[in-house]
C-alpha cells in the first residue's frame, strides 16, 4: 500500500488544542458532536467546545484520578462519560451546570484499567485491565454500578473494549495478540468468539456501520479486517454452539515500520483512519470493486498529523469526515477529511 | 528478593577510551549529528542493579550494538544480559529506555531489544520493553522508578 488511490480527497487539520501537560491518550466526542473529550499523562479530563470560532477548553476535570487516565467515552445519552485510569479504577462523570462532577468510582480491576465504554442501549458499561480480565458493569439510575460479570477469557494485558454499533456485543483487544467477543447468555456474560491472526499485541478495534465487520490494528504493523460469519452462512464456514465465527478476511501492511495505537471506523462515511507510531493517520477506504468475502481497502491519503506517536482518532458522529485524534506530543488536533 | 546476587562473578570488560575531540564538534553553529559512539556514551556508564560496575564493564551494552538514523529518528539499542536467565534483564532494558527517553529529542523512537539468544525469555521481556503503554504504567510506580534512578545515577 505505498501510494495513495487517485481520488479527489483532502485531510486538512483545522486547529491544534493545546493545554494537556502530558502525553495525550484518548479523545471521544459526545453523541450530539459538541464536546470532545481528552484526557492523559497529566491525571486530567479536559472538555472542548466549539465558540463562534474555534474550539476552546470548557472544562478541566482534575479530582477523579491520581495516575493517567487513559480513555474516556460517553454513553449513547451524552449525559455520562466514563474514565480509565491507570490508578485501577474507572470514574462515571455526570454533566452538572457548566461541567462535570464525579458520580462514581468503580473499583475492582487488580491493576490499571486500561478502557471503559457504555454499550449502545446505554444499559451496560464495560471495563478491561492488565490484570487480564474484562468486567460488565449494570448502569442504574441511582448511580450505584453492580459487576454483572468477570470475564477472564484473555492470556494478557486487555487494551481495549468497544460495543458494536447497534447490540449489547462487547470486544475486546488484548496483548495476547487477539481480539475476543462477548454477549450475555442465561444471565451471564461469556466470550463467543476469538479473532486470531495477528503477531503481536492488539491496540485497537473497531465495528463496521453495519455491525458485520470488525477492523483491528496492531503492535505487528498491519491492519486487519474480519467478518462475522453466521450459523449456516452460504460460504460454508463451519460455525459452532449457534454462535457465529469471525475470520479475517482482509490484512494491510508494509506501509509502516511503526505499530498502529489505534482505528477508528466512521459510522457516518465509512472511511477507517488510524493513528500511528509514525506520527501519521491515514485514511482507508474499501475497493471499489470489493467482495464482501476478500475485500480490498486502500490508503486514499495520510498526513504527518502529530511530531511524535499518535496514540488515538476518532471520528465525530455528526459531522461527516470531521476527526479529532491526539499525541504524545501533549496536542490535540481536529482535522477535515473530503472525499 | 534474594541476599545472594545472581551472577557472582561477572566477566568484566575493559572500557572504551574516551571519545578524541575534533574541531566540527567544537563549533557551536554545527548542530552535533546523534551517532552509535553518541548513543553508547549516553547508556554505558548505566549501573548494573546488582553489582557496583557499569553496563559497559560487564559488556551488557557495546557500541557495536547501538544502531542510529539521526535523519530517521531512530535508535536500535541491543544489550547483552550476563546470564541466559538473568532476572535483571527487564530492569536494565528499562534503564537504558529511560536513559535514552530522557536524553534524546522526543522525535526519536527508541527500539530496545535483548541481543537475540542470549536470554531464555528474550521474546517476551522485548515484547515488554516495546510495550509503551506497559512502558508508561510501570514507570509510574514510585518503587520501580527508585529503582530506575538508582541505576541511571551518577551519569548513569
Amino acid at each position: 500500500m505505498n501510494k495513495n488511490v487517485h481520488r479527489m480527497v483532502a485531510l486538512k487539520e483545522i486547529e491544534i488544542l493545546t493545554g494537556h501537560t502530558g502525553k495525550v491518550w484518548c479523545v471521544a466526542f459526545s453523541p450530539d458532536g459538541l464536546i470532545l473529550a481528552s484526557c492523559g499523562e497529566d491525571k486530567t479530563i479536559r472538555l472542548w467546545t466549539k465558540d463562534s470560532q474555534s474550539w476552546t477548553c470548557k472544562a478541566i476535570l482534575t479530582e477523579g484520578h491520581q495516575r493517567t487516565v487513559r480513555s474516556v467515552a460517553w454513553s449513547p445519552c451524552g449525559r455520562l462519560l466514563a474514565s480509565a485510569s491507570f490508578d485501577g479504577t474507572t470514574c462515571v462523570w455526570e454533566k452538572s451546570g457548566g461541567s462535570f462532577e464525579c458520580i462514581a468510582t468503580l473499583e475492582g480491576h487488580e491493576n490499571e484499567v486500561k478502557s471503559a465504554t457504555f454499550s449502545p442501549s446505554g444499559q451496560y458499561l464495560a471495563t478491561c485491565s492488565r490484570d487480564k480480565s474484562v468486567w460488565v458493569w449494570e448502569v442504574s439510575e441511582d448511580n450505584e454500578y453492580e459487576c454483572l460479570s468477570v470475564l477472564n477469557a484473555h492470556s494478557g494485558d486487555v487494551k481495549k473494549v468497544v460495543w458494536h454499533p447497534h447490540v449489547d456485543v462487547v470486544a475486546s483487544a488484548s496483548y495476547d495478540n487477539t481480539a475476543k467477543l462477548y454477549k450475555e447468555e442465561d444471565d451471564d456474560w461469556v466470550s463467543f468468539a476469538t479473532l486470531q491472526s495477528h503477531e503481536s499485541s492488539i491496540w485497537g478495534l473497531d465495528f463496521s456501520p453495519d455491525g458485520k465487520n470488525i477492523v483491528t490494528c496492531s503492535e505487528d504493523k498491519s491492519i486487519k479486517i474480519w467478518r462475522e460469519y453466521l450459523p449456516g452462512n452460504k460460504q460454508n464456514i463451519p460455525t459452532k454452539d449457534g454462535n457465529p465465527v469471525w475470520k479475517c478476511v482482509c490484512t494491510i501492511q508494509g506501509f509502516t515500520d511503526r505499530p498502529i495505537y489505534d482505528v477508528a471506523w466512521s459510522k457516518l462515511t465509512n472511511c477507517i483512519a488510524t493513528a500511528g507510531g509514525d506520527n501519521l493517520i491515514r485514511i482507508l477506504k474499501e475497493g471499489d470493486k470489493s467482495d464482501e468475502d476478500s475485500p480490498s481497502f486502500e490508503q486514499v491519503t495520510s498526513i504527518k498529523a502529530h511530531t511524535e506517536d499518535v496514540n488515538c482518532v476518532t471520528w465525530s458522529p455528526k459531522v461527516p469526515g470531521f476527526l479529532a485524534s491526539c499525541s504524545d506530543d501533549l496536542t490535540v488536533k481536529l482535522w477535515n477529511f473530503v472525499e | 528478593m534474594d541476599d545472594k546476587l545472581e551472577n557472582i562473578n561477572p566477566k568484566l570488560f575493559k572500557k572504551t577510551a574516551a571519545r578524541p575531540i575534533s574541531e566540527i564538534d567544537l563549533d557551536d553553529s554545527i548542530e552535533d549529528i546523534i551517532d552509535s559512539r553518541e548513543i553508547f556514551d549516553l547508556i554505558r556508564g548505566l549501573n548494573d542493579p546488582e553489582h557496583p560496575l557499569t553496563l559497559e564493564e560487564l559488556h551488557v551494552v557495546e557500541e557495536d550494538n547501538v544502531e542510529v538514523s539521526d535523519v530517521e529518528g531512530i535508535v536500535r539499542v541491543k544489550f547483552t544480559p550476563t546470564i541466559p536467565h538473568c532476572s535483571m534483564a527487564t530492569l536494565i532494558g528499562l534503564s537504558i529506555r529511560v536513559k535514552l527517553l530522557r536524553s534524546l529529542p522526543p522525535r526519536f523512537k527508541i527500539s530496545v531489544e535483548i541481543s537475540p539468544g542470549t536470554h531464555a525469555t528474550e521474546h517476551a521481556i522485548n515484547k515488554q520493553l516495546a510495550d509503551k503503554e506497559r512502558v508508561a504504567a510501570a514507570l509510574e510506580n514510585a518503587n520501580l522508578l527508585e529503582v530506575v534512578n538508582q541505576c541511571l545515577a551518577n551519569n548513569g
